[in-house]
């Protein structure tokens, strides 16, 4: 296991892309830890299915970045050769699986987020980017409408499917306000029109948020303490694990192709 | 001048057919003309390069068709020609052909509806069943067996079936 990390010129564009591309690899990736494992056929296909878009979509956006930074890296280096300071990703992508209810939960709160975020994301003034937004938008409308109806059923479920979905949202609430943060790099981004404000997004967010989940009679916490890092590299322990199996067959065989 | 341009176009014509050749291995009576997925044939003297989209981000059929194209021009006599992705415009079902949609309803999947109300968060659908025709259906997942299909179920003859979603 001794293949060298890459390194990667961090402009703000590269990093804005490896940010986003980041994020959809290791909600993917986590999501395809449900395939065969899923309380039901139709919900691994569902889980599996999503799991298949955000990779796609994180291929867009790694391959954007490779040819932004201009250097030798490309989507594969991206992913499987650098560690877990260099990942860039939300912490709230990388909380485990736990039971179906916190699968569920993370996904609304991102899903719920990106489906607002690609879609103002399309008038990026960056061509590449607002096309991989028009492709993710559409992807995530499903993705969103599908964690919605679960996080109903499973509010409006037993006391069991009741007790455990709010848990879950009290457990990852705390993750959330990392979305909308953004630093000096990204704030000239969004100054030139390439990237958009996702503060500006905060308001309709918690407005579907708190939509799905009154039909759902759970309840938001109240709580605004929010935890960060992920977007700088400083991650909870639980990405080191996910990573090394994610990377294990090209750390272990460098250069493997299939 | 003029025989040039003919024989360019015929060229192109020979180049275009045998790419809209190529079926989409997971629904095999659609070419991916059908589907609307190739977007451009460029022709630079015998060199070919073909445009094509994909349905979703992580369509894994997307480098399987790519191959095919590559393999079914060489086929037809160009050397060594090229197929990239392009992602804008993005893809949308109401880019498959009239004959595609038929096509589709005969091989037992519900072709895609009119994309207007894709945005409803909880919007009732009524997919007409492909075997008997009757509305009387059901869904029953959002997601498939791959990703541009939903699992319905016909509560007429109690058929489950595939509907290609609108997207």
């Amino acid at each position: 296991m001794a293949v060298a990390n890459i390194q990667v010129s961090e402009t703000p564009l590269v990093l804005y892309a490896l940010r986003r591309a980041d994020d959809a690899l290791i909600l993917g990736h986590r999501l395809s830890e449900w395939c065969g494992h899923a309380p039901m056929l139709e919900e691994d296909m569902a889980l599996s299915n999503i799991a298949l878009d955000l990779i796609g979509q994180a291929r867009e956006l790694y391959s954007y970045a490779a040819k932004v930074e201009g250097n030798d890296n490309d989507e594969d280096k991206l992913a499987y050769l650098r560690d877990v300071r260099q990942y860039r990703n939300l912490l709230l992508v990388e909380q485990p699986n736990g039971d179906f209810a916190q699968t569920l939960v993370r996904q609304f709160f991102y899903s719920a987020f990106a489906d607002l975020y690609w879609r103002a994301m399309m008038n990026s003034r960056d061509a590449t980017l607002a096309a991989i937004a028009a492709k993710s938008e559409k992807e995530s409308a499903y993705h969103l409408r599908h964690a919605s109806e679960w996080i109903i059923r499973l509010g409006d479920g037993t006391d069991e499917s009741h007790a455990r979905a709010q848990g879950a949202i009290e457990h990852l609430w705390a993750f959330t306000g990392e979305m909308f943060a953004v630093d000096d790099g990204e704030r000239a981004l969004i100054h030139a029109g390439i990237a958009i404000d996702p503060g500006s997004l905060r308001g309709r967010w918690l407005q579907t948020l708190s939509d799905v989940v009154n039909e759902a009679t759970l309840v938001l916490p109240q709580n605004d303490w929010m935890q960060q890092g992920g977007r700088t590299g400083r991650h909870s322990e639980h990405l080191g694990h996910l990573l090394s199996e994610l990377q294990s067959m090209q750390r272990t065989f460098p250069g493997l192709t299939w | 001048m003029v025989r040039v341009l003919d024989c360019d176009s015929d060229l192109r014509r020979r180049a275009w057919d045998a790419a809209a050749s190529v079926v989409d291995p997971e629904i095999p009576v659609l070419t991916i003309a059908d589907l609307g997925l190739l977007r451009e044939v460029v022709l630079d003297g015998n060199h070919v390069e073909v445009a094509i989209t994909p349905t979703y981000s992580g369509c894994p059929a997307m480098n399987m068709i790519a191959l095919e194209i590559e393999v079914a021009l060489e086929r037809a006599g160009f050397h060594q020609p090229k197929v990239r992705t392009v992602l804008s415009p993005a893809w949308t079902t109401d880019w498959m052909s009239e004959e595609g949609r038929e096509k589709l309803r005969a091989y037992g999947i519900a072709p895609p509806q009119a994309s207007s109300s894709r945005r409803a968060l909880f919007g009732a659908q009524a997919v007409a069943c492909p075997q008997c025709g009757s509305e009387d259906t059901e869904l029953l997942s959002e997601f498939g067996s791959t990703s541009c299909k939903a699992l319905w179920r016909c509560k007429a003859c109690r058929e489950p079936f595939d509907y290609f979603k609108c997207h």
